[in-house]
C-alpha cells in the first residue's frame, strides 16, 4: 500500500515531462496509478475485510517515536473504491475534456491531480495522526492549486484562497485537536486510540477541534461557501475534488473516529445539527441555481451534511447506510458533474435558461445522467435508493431524537428530490418557450466516462451482496449486526412508504413552480459568505491596525522600545530575588585604570559633541579602550575581534553620516521628547552596569562547561587555542547559525538598499546590466543590480 | 583594466610580458567626483596584499593562537574597506570581481557541506576529523576538519562586507545611484 502511494507521487513527478511532449495525453499516463491502485486494493480486498487488516510500517525519525503506519481495513478500502476509481475515471475524461494544444494547463493539472489523488491515497490509509494531518494538508494545497489555476482570473484567485483560508483553518485545528486526543490516549496511532478511547475534559475539547477540520473540509455550515465558489475550477477537477474525493475527506475523518466517540455529545451533537442544517440549506440553495454546477455544487453541500447525520447518528444500521450512501453518493455526483462538462463543453454554456432539447440529442448520455439522478434522488433500482431506505430505516426505528433526524433527513430529501428534478429537466428538457441548442456531437470517451459511475450505481444495486461485506465490516464497529442485508426490495416496510411519500412530495413541489421561485433565498445578513468576506477584511484591518502601530519607522521609538523591554523584563526579577554584590575590587590590574578613565571620559564627551562625526569617533575610542581592556585581561581572540568589528562600524558609521547634516539639529520645541528619550538612555545605561557587576559577583570560578571545554579542546578538536575549539568544534551548530543569520540579514539590507536607490532612479524594469557593465571601471558599477 | 588586452589569451611578445596589466593608479578622467588623496591610495595598494596575506595566517592560526576564521575574514574584509576608503567603489569594483553574493553562498555551502560531511562516514552531523601528515621538510602537520568550516566563515565574513561596501557604499556616495546630489547638498547645508 505504501508503494502505491509512492508510485502516485512519483507518476506526478515525471507527469509534466510528458505533458510537455504529448499534451492531454498524459491525463492517460496519470490515469494508470489511480487505475493500478484500484485493481491492488480490490485483489486484496479479502485481507481488508478480514478482520485483521494488513499494517505497512515506514520509519520516518524513529528517535521521536514518527512512523507512517498504512492501516488497509474496510473504510479505507470503500474510500479507495472512490478515490482510485473516480480519480482513474476523471483522468481519462480530462484527456479530452483539456484543449489539446493547451500542454502548461495539462502539464500543471494532470500533476496535480495525480498528486492529489496519492495524497486522498495515503489520508484513507494513514493510521497515525501526524501522517493522517500532511496528507490531509496536502489535499487542501493541490485544491489551492487546481482551483487557482493559472491564477490570471481574479475570480480564481479569490476563489482559491477562499477554499484556503477555510480548509487550512480547520486543518489547523484538526492539528490540535489530534495531538490532544494522541496525547491523552499516550499513543498516536489512530487504531489505538480508537480501540482505547481516552475521556475528560481535554477529550472533548480535542473532538471539538477535530470536527472543525472535518466540517471545513466537507463544506458544513457555516463554513460551506467555498464549495460553491470552488466551481469555478475546470468541471473534471470540481468532479473529482468537490464531489468525490476532497469533501469527503472530513466524512472519512468523522468516519474514522465515529466508532469510538459516537456516544459522546460533544461529537454528535454538533455532527447532527451542523448536517442537518447543511443538508437543509444545501437543497434548499439548489433549488435557485441556474448554473448547473452551482446546483450541484449545492446538491453535494446537502449530501454531506446527509452522510454527517448518519455517521453522527452513530448505530449500526446509520454506519451501514453511511457507508453505502458514501459509495453512491461518489459515484453518481461524479457521473452528474462530468455530464455537466459535457453539457458546458459541447453546447457552450451550463444554464438551464439557455440550454434546450439537449435530451433529445443525446439519448445515451440523457440515459446515464437520468441513472445518477434517480440515484441521487433515491429512486429504485440504484445504489442510492439502498442507501437512503437503510438510513430510513435507522432513523424511524429509533428513539425520539432519531425520529426527529428521520424528518429533517426526509425534509431534505424531498429537497434532494426537487433539485434532481430541477437538474433533469434544465439540461435535457425541451423548453416551449425555446429553440432547441444547435445539434452536436457529446463526445464517445467522455460520455463513456460517465457510464462507469453512473452504471456501477445500477450494477451495485442490482448486486448489492458484492459490497456488502466492506460495509457491514466497517458496520460492525458499531455494535452487534442484526441481521439486515442491502437489498432493493424488504417488503412493504415504513422506511419504504416514506421513501414513496418523500418521492410524491417530491414531484408535487416540482410541479408547483411557485415554491420553486420562493426557493432559495436566504436573507443578506445569515449569508455566510458575507460574513467570510467580513471576517476576512477584519483580519486585515487588524493586521494593518498592529503593523501601523509597532513599525512607526522611527529608530528612536524602535530603540526606546528595545531598551525599556530590557530594563522591566529581567529588572523585575531582581525585586523578587536577594542582591549579592560580591566581593568588589576597585581594580585588578594597575593599567585597567587609565584605560577605564578613558572610555568614561569618551563616553561622557560624546554627549557633549554637536558634530556628528565627533560623536561617532569618541563612540569608537569608547569600543577601542574596551579592546584594551580585553588585552590587559589576556583575551587576545576577544580583543583581536572588538577591534576589527570596532573598525568596521566606525567606517560603516562615517559611510552613513556622510548623507546626514554634520551637526546634530536642535529642535527647540522638542525637549519633551529629548527628556524621555534621555530617561531611558541613563536608565537602561545605569541598568546594564549594574547588570555586569552583578553579574561577576556571582561567578565563583570558572563553570563546569567552561572546564570541561578547556579540558577536551586538545584531544578532541586538536586545537590549543579554546576560543577556536569552542567555536568551529564544541558549538560549531551555532556557529553555522550564525553565519546564516549573517548571510540572510546581508542580503536583505543590501536588497533594500539597491531597491530604494532603483526606485529613487525610476529605473525598474531597465534591462539588468551585463557583466561587462559591471566590470567596467568608468563608474557604470554603480548601476544597481537586480538581485533575486 | 583600460590598457588589458582585449582577449588576455592572446600572446604577448616576451619583452613585455611583465608590463602591467592594468593601470596601477586611476588617472584624472577615471570617475571621481571628490578631491582623492594620492598618498592614501598609494599606501592602500601597498598595504593590500601584506593584509590579505595577515589574514590568512589568522586563519590558519586560528587552531592554535588568536584568530580564526572570523577574525581573519574581518581583516581580509577591512583591506577591501581600506581600498574603498581611498578610491571609492570604483576602486572596489577594480579588484572585486566575483559578486560579493556568490563570496557568501560559497562560504555558507563550504560551512554548510563540512558540517554535513560526516553523515557519509557514519559519523554524526558536525563530527570532526584530525589528520597528521610527516612532511619532509616542514616536519609533522596538522589538518583538522574545522578548518574547512573556518574557511567557509572566513569567505562569508569577507562577502558580507564587501557586500555592505557595495550597496551601503554605492547609496551614500556623491553621483552614487539613487542620490539626489542637490538634495544631498542641502541636506549638509
Amino acid at each position: 500500500m505504501l508503494v502505491a502511494i509512492l508510485a502516485h507521487f512519483a507518476l506526478a513527478a515525471v507527469l509534466p515531462l510528458v505533458a510537455r511532449r504529448y499534451g492531454r495525453a498524459a491525463f492517460v499516463v496519470g490515469a494508470l496509478a489511480p487505475a493500478a491502485t484500484l485493481v491492488y486494493a480490490l485483489a486484496r480486498g479479502g485481507e481488508a475485510v478480514s478482520g485483521a487488516p494488513p499494517l505497512e510500517t515506514l520509519a520516518w525519525a524513529p528517535v521521536i517515536g514518527l512512523e507512517f503506519t498504512a492501516r488497509f481495513d474496510e473504510l479505507a478500502l470503500l474510500l479507495i473504491l472512490l478515490v482510485s476509481g473516480i480519480g482513474a475515471v476523471v483522468l481519462c475524461y480530462y484527456s479530452r475534456y483539456a484543449k489539446p494544444d493547451d500542454h502548461r494547463t495539462a502539464a500543471r493539472d494532470s500533476a496535480l491531480l495525480v498528486t492529489f489523488a496519492g495524497a486522498m491515497l495515503g489520508l484513507v490509509l494513514a493510521d497515525d495522526v501526524i501522517s493522517l494531518y500532511l496528507f490531509w494538508e496536502l489535499t487542501t494545497v493541490c485544491s489551492f492549486l487546481l482551483v487557482g489555476g493559472d491564477g490570471v482570473a481574479k475570480r480564481l484567485r479569490t476563489s482559491a484562497t477562499q477554499a484556503l483560508l477555510v480548509t487550512t483553518l480547520g486543518g489547523l485545528a484538526m492539528l490540535l485537536g489530534l495531538i490532544l486526543l494522541g496525547t491523552a490516549a499516550g499513543t498516536m496511532r489512530i487504531s489505538e486510540i480508537l480501540a482505547d478511547p481516552p475521556s475528560g475534559g481535554i477529550v472533548t475539547a480535542a473532538l471539538l477541534l477535530v470536527l472543525l477540520g472535518a466540517l471545513t473540509k466537507s463544506a458544513q455550515v457555516p463554513f460551506h461557501p467555498w464549495l460553491p465558489s470552488a466551481m469555478v475550477a475546470p468541471t473534471p477537477v470540481s468532479a473529482y475534488l468537490h464531489a468525490a474525493a476532497m469533501v469527503k475527506a472530513g466524512v472519512y475523518l468523522v468516519a474514522r473516529f465515529s466508532p469510538a466517540f459516537a456516544d459522546h455529545p460533544a461529537w454528535w451533537i454538533p455532527i447532527v445539527v451542523c448536517g442537518l442544517w447543511t443538508m437543509l440549506l444545501g437543497g434548499f440553495r439548489a433549488l435557485r441555481q441556474y448554473d448547473l454546477k452551482t446546483l450541484l455544487a449545492y446538491g453535494t453541500i446537502s449530501q454531506l451534511g446527509f452522510l454527517m447525520v448518519m455517521l453522527g447518528a452513530g448505530t449500526w444500521m446509520s454506519a451501514l447506510a453511511a457507508g453505502t450512501l458514501i459509495l453512491a453518493h461518489g459515484l453518481f455526483k461524479s457521473a452528474l458533474f462530468l455530464t455537466v462538462g459535457i453539457i458546458d463543453k459541447r453546447a457552450g454554456t451550463r444554464d438551464i435558461r439557455e440550454l434546450s432539447g439537449l435530451g433529445r440529442q443525446w439519448r445515451g448520455l440523457t440515459t446515464l445522467a437520468t441513472f445518477a439522478l434517480m440515484s441521487m434522488a433515491g429512486l429504485p433500482p440504484l445504489l442510492g435508493f439502498i442507501g437512503k431506505e437503510v438510513a430510513l430505516e435507522a432513523l424511524f426505528e429509533g428513539g425520539t431524537v432519531d425520529r426527529l433526524i428521520g424528518v429533517g433527513v426526509a425534509v431534505g430529501s424531498v429537497l434532494t428530490v426537487v433539485y434532481s428534478l430541477r437538474f433533469l429537466r434544465g439540461a435535457f428538457g425541451t423548453k416551449p418557450d425555446m429553440a432547441p441548442s444547435a445539434p452536436v456531437p457529446c463526445g464517445r470517451v467522455m460520455t463513456g466516462m460517465v457510464a462507469v459511475p453512473s452504471l456501477a450505481g445500477l450494477v451495485l444495486a442490482l448486486a448489492p451482496s458484492v459490497i456488502e461485506p466492506v460495509e457491514t465490516g466497517y458496520a460492525d464497529r458499531y455494535g452487534k449486526d442484526p441481521g439486515y442485508h442491502l437489498a432493493l426490495w424488504h417488503g412493504i416496510t415504513p422506511a419504504l412508504m416514506i421513501s414513496v411519500g418523500i418521492i410524491a412530495a417530491g414531484v408535487a413541489v416540482h410541479r408547483y413552480a411557485g415554491v420553486q421561485r420562493l426557493g432559495g433565498y436566504v436573507p443578506g445578513p445569515l449569508r455566510a459568505q458575507s460574513w467570510y468576506g467580513r471576517s476576512v477584511e477584519g483580519l486585515e484591518s487588524l493586521a494593518r491596525g498592529v503593523t501601523g502601530r509597532l513599525q512607526v519607522g522611527s529608530l528612536p521609538v524602535y530603540l526606546g522600545v528595545i531598551l525599556t523591554t530590557l530594563v522591566v523584563v529581567p529588572g523585575a526579577g531582581l525585586f523578587s530575588g536577594d542582591i549579592d554584590f560580591g566581593e568588589l575590587r576597585l581594580f585588578d590590574n594597575w593599567l585597567q585604570v587609565p584605560l577605564a578613565l578613558l572610555v568614561l571620559v569618551a563616553a561622557a564627551t560624546s554627549l557633549l559633541a554637536r558634530r556628528r562625526l565627533t560623536a561617532v569617533l569618541l563612540a569608537g575610542v569608547v569600543g577601542y579602550g574596551i579592546g584594551a581592556w580585553f588585552v590587559v585581561d589576556g583575551g587576545a581572540d576577544l580583543a583581536l575581534a572588538q577591534f576589527l568589528v570596532e573598525t568596521l562600524t566606525l567606517v560603516v558609521f562615517v559611510f552613513v553620516i556622510r548623507r546626514f547634516p554634520p551637526r546634530f539639529i536642535e529642535n527647540k520645541a522638542y525637549v519633551g521628547g529629548r527628556w524621555v528619550k534621555a530617561v531611558i538612555a541613563g536608565v537602561a545605561g545605569t541598568f546594564v552596569a549594574v547588570l555586569a557587576v552583578l553579574y561577576s559577583g556571582y561567578r565563583g570560578g570558572i563553570p563546569e562547561a567552561s572546564r570541561q571545554y578547556i579540558e577536551r579542546a586538545e584531544d578532541e578538536t586538536g586545537a590549543t587555542n579554546v576560543v577556536n575549539a569552542i567555536i568551529v568544534d564544541f558549538r560549531a551548530f551555532d556557529t553555522i547559525g550564525e553565519i546564516t543569520v549573517l548571510a540572510v540579514a546581508a542580503t536583505g539590507v543590501a536588497s533594500l538598499i539597491l531597491a530604494r536607490s532603483r526606485r529613487r532612479n525610476g529605473t525598474v524594469g531597465r534591462p539588468e546590466p551585463t557583466e561587462q557593465d559591471a566590470t567596467d571601471d568608468t563608474g557604470t558599477t554603480e548601476t544597481p543590480e537586480v538581485r533575486s | 583594466m583600460t590598457d588589458r588586452p582585449d582577449d588576455p589569451r592572446e600572446s604577448v611578445p616576451w619583452t613585455e610580458w611583465d608590463t602591467p596589466r592594468e593601470r596601477w593608479l586611476m588617472t584624472e578622467q577615471d570617475a571621481y567626483s571628490w578631491p582623492r588623496s594620492l598618498l592614501l591610495e598609494v599606501i592602500a595598494r601597498v598595504l593590500f596584499p601584506t593584509v590579505l596575506v595577515f589574514s590568512v595566517y589568522l586563519l590558519l592560526a586560528g587552531h592554535n593562537n588568536a584568530g580564526g576564521g572570523f577574525s581573519g575574514g574581518l581583516v581580509a574584509a577591512l583591506a577591501f574597506v581600506l581600498r574603498y576608503v581611498a578610491g571609492g567603489s570604483a576602486e572596489l569594483a577594480m579588484m572585486v570581481r566575483v559578486r560579493p553574493p556568490v563570496v557568501i553562498g560559497s562560504g555558507l555551502a563550504i560551512a554548510v557541506l563540512t558540517a554535513l560531511a560526516p553523515v557519509v562516514f557514519g559519523d554524526p552531523v558536525l563530527a570532526s576529523g584530525i589528520w597528521k601528515l610527516q612532511l619532509p621538510v616542514l616536519g609533522e602537520l596538522k589538518i583538522t576538519s574545522n578548518l574547512l568550516l573556518d574557511l567557509g566563515v572566513y569567505l562569508l565574513i569577507i562577502g558580507v562586507v564587501v557586500d555592505l561596501l557595495r550597496t551601503i557604499g554605492a547609496g551614500t556616495e556623491v553621483g552614487g545611484p539613487g542620490v539626489d546630489d542637490e538634495q544631498l547638498e542641502e541636506e549638509r547645508g
